[in-house]
This record gives structure tokens, sequence and C-alpha cells, in this order.
């Protein structure tokens, strides 16, 4: 039996059309749109300006805080307006636009393609390293790394677990990571485990990349205390507290974080980032995007620099097909639809999904018949039927009492739905208003 | 026989013993409430809208009789002269405020503001708003999913279905704040009613630069300043790309209308001075009525 | 970019999963029954399904469509599975007429006067049932001889009930009822559907491979009756008649399978459905053997119908995180 977490969870066709396509670079465009905000927590203030220069991997944005990010050109050239442009949903967000100009890199970062393994860093080093090339969770949550591996000093890190479920339709870049960059990505966890200090880690993947686990676990032979753990196909296992329920059994309560079990959760992308960051001296500014779909001509998982335009990636896999109804930043469950095809790909962009007109639309919402299959494959045990409810009426101490605040947005409920409600949508919004109620509520304590 | 009288018997000891026990929980539970609160909710329009800031009457009430100074306490409801009569009552001074009314501050309509993408989400302003910019090139104007009218408990918010704005109806708004709070763009204001319910203002809320702005709807305030310089009051302040028209200021002269390039400035309920030929067919009005039934643009700039 | 985008929340896709395929799927559940129905009761059972699923059918449009001018609510089948079930409840030579009239009980006061689908918290099939139970109990408690192989007159409950009531001991009966083995196949007096156990549970199996309901209601049911009338027997062999008995015959299994599991009038929540089914179970004994009626599977569904929205309030699913850390 294949290990997996403990409540609700469902199957969705996983759709993998990318999976052995090999990750390829997509070029340079001839403008970026850098945007300030690509993380969680405030947003990095500008320290260019118009008609400065810049190389690849200069610092153009300092994070404003703790919880905050860098943020470094991917291009070189000139830095042509620092102002409010649309984002990929048009609203309007402080972005840096750059005219490339050649590719002419920081001297400092290692271009070679030679492995480094040793790293003779201590912890405090490597998370004020992994903090200045202004890395965060690329799988789609943007969480600065560095604050997720600032462990209080009350709490110790038993464990790392190694988030490489990729449980998301669609979506390959994790998975093409894991099995071209596979030893890089592997020194990227053994200095992981350094940085807060634990000597085991687990890397989960799901059974549907068999080819990813057992090139991982060779490889994983040649480094002590690293072990894969192969896991049952099951969405959202790539949800954080699922995960951890999957790998190490222990569920981490309401409102708290996994270091109270424990656990420190990566993703892939961001541990491979953390190599280069660490050893290669590279700041995060490209990442892998998957772009995939049903009518994509070529699916494709490519090196990208961050905030190529979107369209200019689609461009490079054929063009944007003439039946598109949707293009979605992120997977088919989680992910975000956009307006603006134009804007940048940002640190959090892990695949752009383009849909065809057909399958954009939703099917026409009929009445709840209380089948209480949302129940059963929420992964938090909650009652969407109920809370959606309680959201139309707008009952929020009811939605509160019902702990609508431990709902992950995984949109297990919404898929499965038999009268196609939009049941996330509603508890969506009523999440936010509890959180923003609880949030003021601990201020005013 | 015997049953009968078994029967009858239990019953009445099971009444005797219930009454006995409901007597002692009455007692034990009993709570000292102000007789007053009780009047004075009666004398509240009883609309539980939480215009007040207060979850109902009820509480509004409580609040009424508990606090000494009633001066920040206010029913929109209600109105000054309800609020006198209780504050009369009670012995202690109101606050004295002007009528208000709701004013939607957009005139983003179908025809004016081309749509440039779909929604397909449920039918919520806010679910719409916290997931992107909107269905249009404006990122700050009405959504038109009718979260303000949901919300309104007197019915007089409704969305027009030709421009799929919201349309204040001003006999029946309270300006309660229910439609104020609703709105995710923040797009609807209280605004003072004016004499005869008169009033000129700036309808649109775009912060956007003048060309971005105009580029996605034709009626956006693109802060020109014209309206600004001309006012003899200075009631207009255009500040981080829009016009605003401080209420109590506006002395309602009327020659900012015209001033606006764009006709985002409204003077609302004027009489018109002369029928005008150029009247947008959406906006259209019945200028000359002297008692209007609905807030309508008599349309000033032409 | 001329071409206007969809934005929508996610998920950006949903799975295959709708309510008329569901009600599909029971319908397809319950083929194996029909067929042994018409093989048992002949033609007969073949009209009164038909009469029972058109007058559903028809009444649930006229009122969808006239008295409420709402929207067409056919194509979710739920009308069509309301008529089946109905069917399914009705002795072999009932009276068409009073089919009909069930129709019109089941669809306009069970289901469509609480707000249609989804809103009514009785089972609609069983409304009906239970309506022209009391409503035409002659008619409605009748059992012609099926067949020349089958056993005549009553059902093997009311039969075991006469007999236990004029003082016949089990051991007294047994001899003159017929084999587990034809019971179990379905050569027996009954309600349409009700008599072939095995293709019931063919049926079961169906619809937990397809997903569409969960083995908790109908096994609990199975087993509190199974216990339940088992300590009795075993108390009382010779004044309570076994476990067996009991399961396989009346509308245990038809209501255990398809009635009591019913979406709407069943609780949301694995806890909950366990037990509204001991109740379902427990009540069910109780009015088959100390109630004035043979049957009692419809009441106690009904009875746990009740209970549903209090159960829905106050027994909630297991939270994350609740779960013991190990």
């Amino acid at each position: 039996m294949l290990k997996t977490f403990r409540l609700g969870g469902l199957h969705p066709s996983d759709n993998k059309l990318s999976r052995s396509n090999s990750i390829s670079e997509c070029g340079l465009p001839e403008t970026v749109f850098i945007p300030l905000s690509q993380h969680i927590g405030a947003p990095a203030t500008a320290c260019v300006a118009k008609g400065d220069k810049v190389k690849v991997g200069q610092l153009v944005a300092k994070a404003s805080g703790f919880v905050s990010s860098n943020i470094h050109s991917s291009v070189s050239g000139t830095i042509t307006s620092v102002d409010n442009l649309p984002d990929a949903g048009g609203i309007r967000r402080p972005t840096i636009t750059i005219k490339v100009e050649g590719d002419e890199w920081l001297e400092d970062i290692d271009r070679t393609d030679t492995i480094i393994r040793n790293c003779n860093l201590d912890s405090k080093q490597i998370i004020e390293k992994i903090s200045s090339a202004g890395i965060v969770g690329m799988g789609g949550a943007t969480f600065p790394t560095h604050v997720k591996l600032s462990i209080p000093p009350d709490k110790k890190a038993e464990c790392l677990i190694i988030n490489g479920v990729e449980c998301e339709p669609y979506l390959t870049s994790d998975h093409r990571v894991m099995l071209e960059r596979g030893e890089e990505f592997l020194i990227g966890v053994r200095i992981l485990m350094k940085a807060i200090d634990v000597n085991k880690a687990y890397i989960g993947i799901e059974n549907n990349k068999r080819d990813a686990i057992d090139h991982i676990s060779g490889l994983a032979a040649n480094f002590e205390g690293i072990e894969v753990v192969p896991l049952k196909v099951r969405y959202p296992q790539g949800g954080e507290k699922q995960l951890i329920d999957a790998i190490i059994r222990r569920q981490v309560a309401s409102g708290a974080l996994p270091i109270s079990v424990g656990a420190v959760v990566q993703n892939v992308s961001t541990t491979l980032a953390i190599y280069e960051a660490v050893q290669k001296n590279k700041p995060l500014f490209e990442r892998v995007v998957t772009v995939t779909g049903k009518n994509i001509p070529t699916p494709a998982n490519l090196m990208v620099r961050i905030g190529t335009p979107i369209s200019f990636v689609i461009d490079k896999c054929g063009g944007l097909p003439e039946d598109t109804g949707k293009i979605v930043n992120g997977g088919p469950m989680m992910g975000r639809s956009m307006s603006n095809p134009d804007a940048g790909v940002t640190k959090g962009t892990s695949g752009i999904l383009i849909f065809k007109e057909k399958e954009s639309v939703r099917a026409a919402a009929t009445t709840c018949i209380k089948c209480a299959k949302c129940v059963s494959v929420c992964p938090m045990g909650l009652e969407p039927y109920l809370l959606y409810k309680l959201s139309q009426r707008q009952l929020l101490a009811e939605t509160e009492e019902n702990r609508v605040f431990d709902c992950i947005e995984c949109g297990c409920c919404s898929y499965t739905c038999p009268a196609a409600l939009p049941l996330l949508d509603m508890i969506r919004l009523s999440k936010m208003e509890v959180m923003r109620i609880i949030r003021e509520r601990n201020l005013a304590k | 026989m015997s049953l009968l009288l078994f029967t009858v018997l239990t019953l009445c000891g099971l009444g005797v013993v219930a009454a006995v026990i409901l007597y002692f929980v009455a007692n034990k539970f009993k709570v000292y409430e102000d007789p007053r609160i009780d009047e004075v909710e009666q004398m509240l329009p009883l609309a539980n809208c939480g215009g007040c800031g207060f979850a109902g009457c009820r509480n509004f009430a409580e609040a009424l009789v508990n606090n000494e100074d009633i001066a920040p306490l206010y029913c929109p409801v209600g109105g000054g002269d309800m609020m006198n009569n209780i504050a009369g009552f009670l012995g202690k001074a109101a606050a004295v405020k002007e009528p208000q009314v709701a004013v939607v501050r957009c005139a983003g309509s179908c025809a004016n503001r081309p749509q440039t993408n779909i929604f397909d989400g449920v039918k919520s302003c806010a679910v719409e708003a916290s997931l992107y910019g909107g269905e249009t090139g404006c990122t700050y104007g009405c959504l038109m999913k009718g979260d303000c009218a949901v919300s309104c408990n007197f019915d007089a918010l409704h969305l027009d279905p030709e421009t799929g704005l919201p349309v204040v109806d001003q006999e029946k708004c309270t300006a309660c704040g229910a439609c104020v709070k609703a709105c995710p763009k923040n797009i609807i204001e209280l605004r003072k009613r004016g004499p005869k319910d008169r009033r000129v203002f700036v309808s649109c809320v775009n912060h956007d630069k003048g060309g971005v702005a105009r580029k996605a709807c034709k009626v956006a305030c693109i802060a020109c300043g014209k309206c600004a310089k001309i006012c003899p009051f200075e009631a207009i302040t255009v500040e981080n790309n829009l016009a605003y028209i401080d209420f109590n200021k506006c002395k309602l002269c009327r020659k900012c209308p015209p001033e606006c390039p764009t006709g985002a400035i409204w003077a609302v309920n004027f009489p018109a001075p002369k029928p005008k030929p150029e009247i947008p067919a959406a906006e259209a009005v019945k200028p000359t009525v002297k008692k209007p039934i609905k807030e309508e643009a008599s349309v000033s700039a032409s | 970019m001329n071409k206007k985008l969809v934005i929508a929340p996610s998920p950006h896709i949903h799975g295959s999963d709708t309510t008329s395929r569901l009600m599909r799927d029971v319908l397809i559940a319950l083929i194996p029954a029909f067929a042994v129905s018409v093989i048992v009761f002949g033609i007969n059972s073949l009209v009164i399904t038909a009469v029972a699923v058109g007058a559903c059918v028809l009444f649930e449009y006229i009122i969808q469509k006239f008295l409420l001018k709402g929207p067409n609510t056919i194509v979710n089948l739920s009308a069509v599975l309301t008529g089946v079930l109905l069917a399914f409840n009705m002795p072999p030579h009932i009276p068409l007429w009073i089919v009909i009239i069930g129709a019109l009980v089941a669809i306009g006061v069970g289901k469509i006067s609480f707000g249609g689908l989804g809103a009514n918290p009785f089972n609609p099939a069983l409304v009906g049932r239970v309506f022209l139970l009391i409503s035409f109990p002659v008619q409605m408690t009748t059992y012609p001889s099926p067949a020349p192989d089958a056993m005549s007159g009553a059902t093997p409950l009311a039969f075991v009930k006469e007999a236990l009531k004029s003082g016949r001991s089990v051991s007294d009966i047994m001899p003159d009822l017929i084999s587990y083995q034809d019971m179990f196949i379905g050569f027996k007096g009954g309600s349409l559907g009700e008599i072939a156990a095995a293709a019931l549970i063919l049926g079961f199996i169906y619809l937990l491979w397809r997903r569409v309901i969960t083995w908790h209601i109908p096994v609990v049911i199975v087993l509190t009756m199974g216990i339940f009338s088992g300590i009795l027997h075993l108390a009382a062999p010779e004044s309570y008649i076994g476990p067996l008995f009991h399961i396989l015959n009346g509308g245990t299994l038809l209501g255990a399978i398809y009635m009591a599991t019913d979406y709407v009038t069943s609780p949301m929540v694995r806890k909950g459905m366990v037990i509204y089914a001991i109740g379902i179970g427990i009540i069910t004994i109780l009015i088959r053997v100390f109630g004035a009626y043979p049957e009692g599977m419809s009441f106690a569904i009904l009875i746990m119908n009740a209970v549903v929205p209090l159960l829905n309030k106050y027994v909630k699913p297991k939270r994350f995180g609740e779960v013991i850390q190990n």
C-alpha cells in the first residue's frame, strides 16, 4: 500500500501532456515586465530608475521587510519604466519594464555546468544567501523561503519534506526538474537539511512519476539521510498539510504551521533554485514553466526568464490556438485565469495552461441534491455544501464556527459537485471575510 | 372510570411540576432590562439594516439608552426628526446630520465601457473583485453583478438592465450605507441629498492616467483639472488622477459640468434649461420632472 | 488580442459527475430487480412501472411548467427514479388509478411542495407509498399468487406475523414457509421490486463500483436488523423468527440500498449516516415484531428522514488536525 493523506481527496485525470518533453530554453523577449510583488508579503521596493542599465542577475528591487523578497533583473538592458502596469488579472501594480539588450550576466554568477557538491557555509549563511537571492516558494504559493527556513527559537525541525508531488493535472515542471537536474536538486536538499539542521529528508513523489521515483532513488543512495517516498496519486497531495500527513502521519492543527509537527516543506523547483543560489551565486530570475493544453501544438517545459510576457512564452509553443477560451496561470485546480496575457511570468508561475473554448465555460449550476460528495472529498474535513449555503446568506459567524478558515481552496468540492455549484467561489469569499475579522480581532486583543 | 381519573390526575400533576420548575427557572435567569429600551426600539424604523453600525435596532436602542453621550449615534434611516424625538424622550442631545443619499459614481455602461473578457464565476461583485480587475479595461469601475442591490434592505437599488449599472431610487434610499459596504470597488458614496435633491458629482472613480482611463471608458474622468479651475468655491480637488467634488463646499452653481470633456460630472435633478438633442439613450431622462421619482442624470454636458 | 478570454475562479476543470448521471446509475442498478419482477409477476410489473414513471414525469412536468413556471426539471431523471421506486413498492395487482394517485402524492406533496429536488425532507416515493398504504390498505396489502410455484396469499412477512400472533411457534411455521433459497432469488409474494434479494444486491455492487453511494447506510441497516432480530431470536427462538428471514423478506434490501440512501433525505456525514442507519434498522424490527404492520421499512425510513436535519446540524465530520496524531 502506497502512502497518502487520510481525509478526502480525489483523482482527476492527470493529463500530463508534456511529461516526456525535456526542458528547453524559452529565449529572450524584447521587453520583460517584472512585477515588484511576486511573493506573499510586502512588495519589494525598486532600487533602479528609468534609464539605468542592468545586467542579468542584478538586484532591481529590495525586500521591504522580513516577509518580502528581493527581485533581480532577468535580462540585461535598459530600464524603460518603473510604473504601475496591469498584471495578469488586469490590475495595475508596480512593475519594472526592461528593454532587452544582449545577454550580459553579472560576473560572479557561475555559468559553468560543473556540479558543486560541497557546501561549507553554516545555517545562517545559507539562509542569508537564499534571502538575498530572492527565493520564494515556487509551487505557486510564493511564500518567501528564508522566512520559512528561519525556525523560531522555541521550535525544532525534525525533518525536511520535499514536495515532488505535483498533484495538479497538466503540470510537469517539477517532474522534469527531478529527471534532468536530479543531482543538483539533491545537493539542494542537502543544503536545506543543513540550513534547518535536520538529518532526515523525505522526497514525496506521486506514483504517476515512476521514472522520477526510480531516478531520484538511485541518485539518493549517494546522499546521506534522503529518502524517496512514493505516494498514491491523489489530489491535493501537494498541499503542505496533506503532504505532511501522507509522509510522516502527523496532522498540523488548525491555524498552526508545519513546524509545529517538526516538518519543513519545500518544493522541487525551489530546492533547485536554492542549489543555484548557494553554490552558483545565481539569484532567482528564471524558472521552469510548463506550457500545456489540449489544443497547444507543442506542449513544452521551458526555462523562462522572470518577466517574459506570457504571450511570448505561448508563441514559443506554437502560438495561441484559435479556439482558446481561457489561459490559466498555474494548474487547473488552483491556478488563476488571466485576462492580460501580456503580463510577465512571475516566480510563482509553474505552468501556463490553455483551455479550449469548450472546456472554458462552466456547466450551469443546478440545485444541491445533498449527495455529500463534497463532504467526502474535502481534505480538511469541512462541509462545503453547508459553508456554501452559509456564505450565500452571509452568515459569517456560522461559517467561522464551521471552520471556513481551514479551507485550503483546493477545489475538490467544486470539482466533484454533480450540480456544478460554484462551492469554492462562495466559500473563498466568506473565508476572506472571516480571516479579515479574525485578524482584526487578534489586533484588538 | 379509574383509568380516566388516573389519566386526568397524572396530567394535572405533570402540569403542576412543570409550572413549579418554570417558576424557579424564570426567577433564576431573570435579566433586568431598562424598559426604555423597548420604547426606544419601537420608535426606531425596525429595519435592522445595520446603517447605524450596530447589529440591529435593538442593539442600537440599548446603546441610545445606556450611553451618556449619544451624539456619535445616528440612525440614517429614521433621520433627524426621529433622532430628535428619541433624544427628547431620553433627555439627551442628538446628533444633527444632513440627510444623505447613496450615489453611484460610475457611468461605465456597456455602451461606454467595452467588455474585454468574460467572467464565468458566481454572480457576485465580491468574488469577481477578489479574482481580478473586472470584465472591462477599467479596473476601478462597477462590476455590474449587483452586490449592492442584494445588500439593500429597502428595495432602493436595482441594476438597470440596459446599462448594467445600479440605479438608486432616491425616494426609497435611507442612506443606511449597506450598499457602500457591499461594493468592493467603493463606487457608491453617501452624499448630501441637497436642496430639492439637487446634486453635482463626479460619476467616475478611475484612478488611471487620463489616456488609459479614456481608452477603457468613454465617460471616465481623465483628471484634466478643468473643473477644478473653474470652480469658484474650491470644492473640486483632483488627486491621484481623479476629480472629486466636496459636497459640503459645492454650491451647485453648475459651472463645472459643461467644462468636463468626457461628461463625467453629473448634475442631477436640476430643471433643464432647454431640451437637448444629444442625450445618450442609456441616460435619457425627463429633466423637467419637478419631483423626480428616480435619481437620473439630467445630462449636463452635451 | 480581440478575443474575449474567460475568467473564472479555480478550479477550472470539473469531474464527470452530474445529477442526471447519478440518477441514471441508480436506474441501471435497478434493472436486475426489475427483470426478476417481470419474470415473477409477468406483464403487470411492466405496466405498473410504466404507469408510475409516466405519471411521475407528467406530474413533475405539469407542476413545474404551469403551476410554478419554473425550469424543466425532467432532465435530471429524479422523477423517473421516483416513479420506478414507487412502482417497486406496489403489489403486483394494484389498480392503476391508485398508482397514479400515488405518483401525484409522491411528486406533488412529497417533492415539489417542499421546493423540488434537493429540498424535500422525506423520500418522495415512500411518501407516495405510505399515503397509499394508509388510504387504500386493502388494495395495498393484497398479494395474489404471483406465479404457480410462488407462495400464494400474503407476503412471507405477513404470513409469519399472522401465524405468530395466532399462537403458533416458529418451528411450527417453518415447514409452511418457502425456502430461504426462493426468498433470495425472488419466488415469493411481495411488492414488485422487493422480492429479488439477489438482484438488489447485484445493483448494490454496481452502485458501489460507480461510487454513487457508499456502503455505510445499507450495510449498517442490514447489520442492525440482523443483530436486533438475532438477539430477539436467541432470547426466545420460538416466538421470534431469525435474522436471515428479516433481511431477505419485505422491503429490507430495496429500502436499505435504494430508498434509505436517497441523497436528499440521508445525512451528509459518515457518522450521521451510521446513526441514521442504526435508527432505521431498529425501528423496522420494532414495527415488524411488535407493531401492527407486518412491514416497517417505509415507516422507519420516513421517521429517520425526519431526524436527518438534526444529524446534519450536530454530527460534524472528522476535521483535519483532529485525527489522532500517531
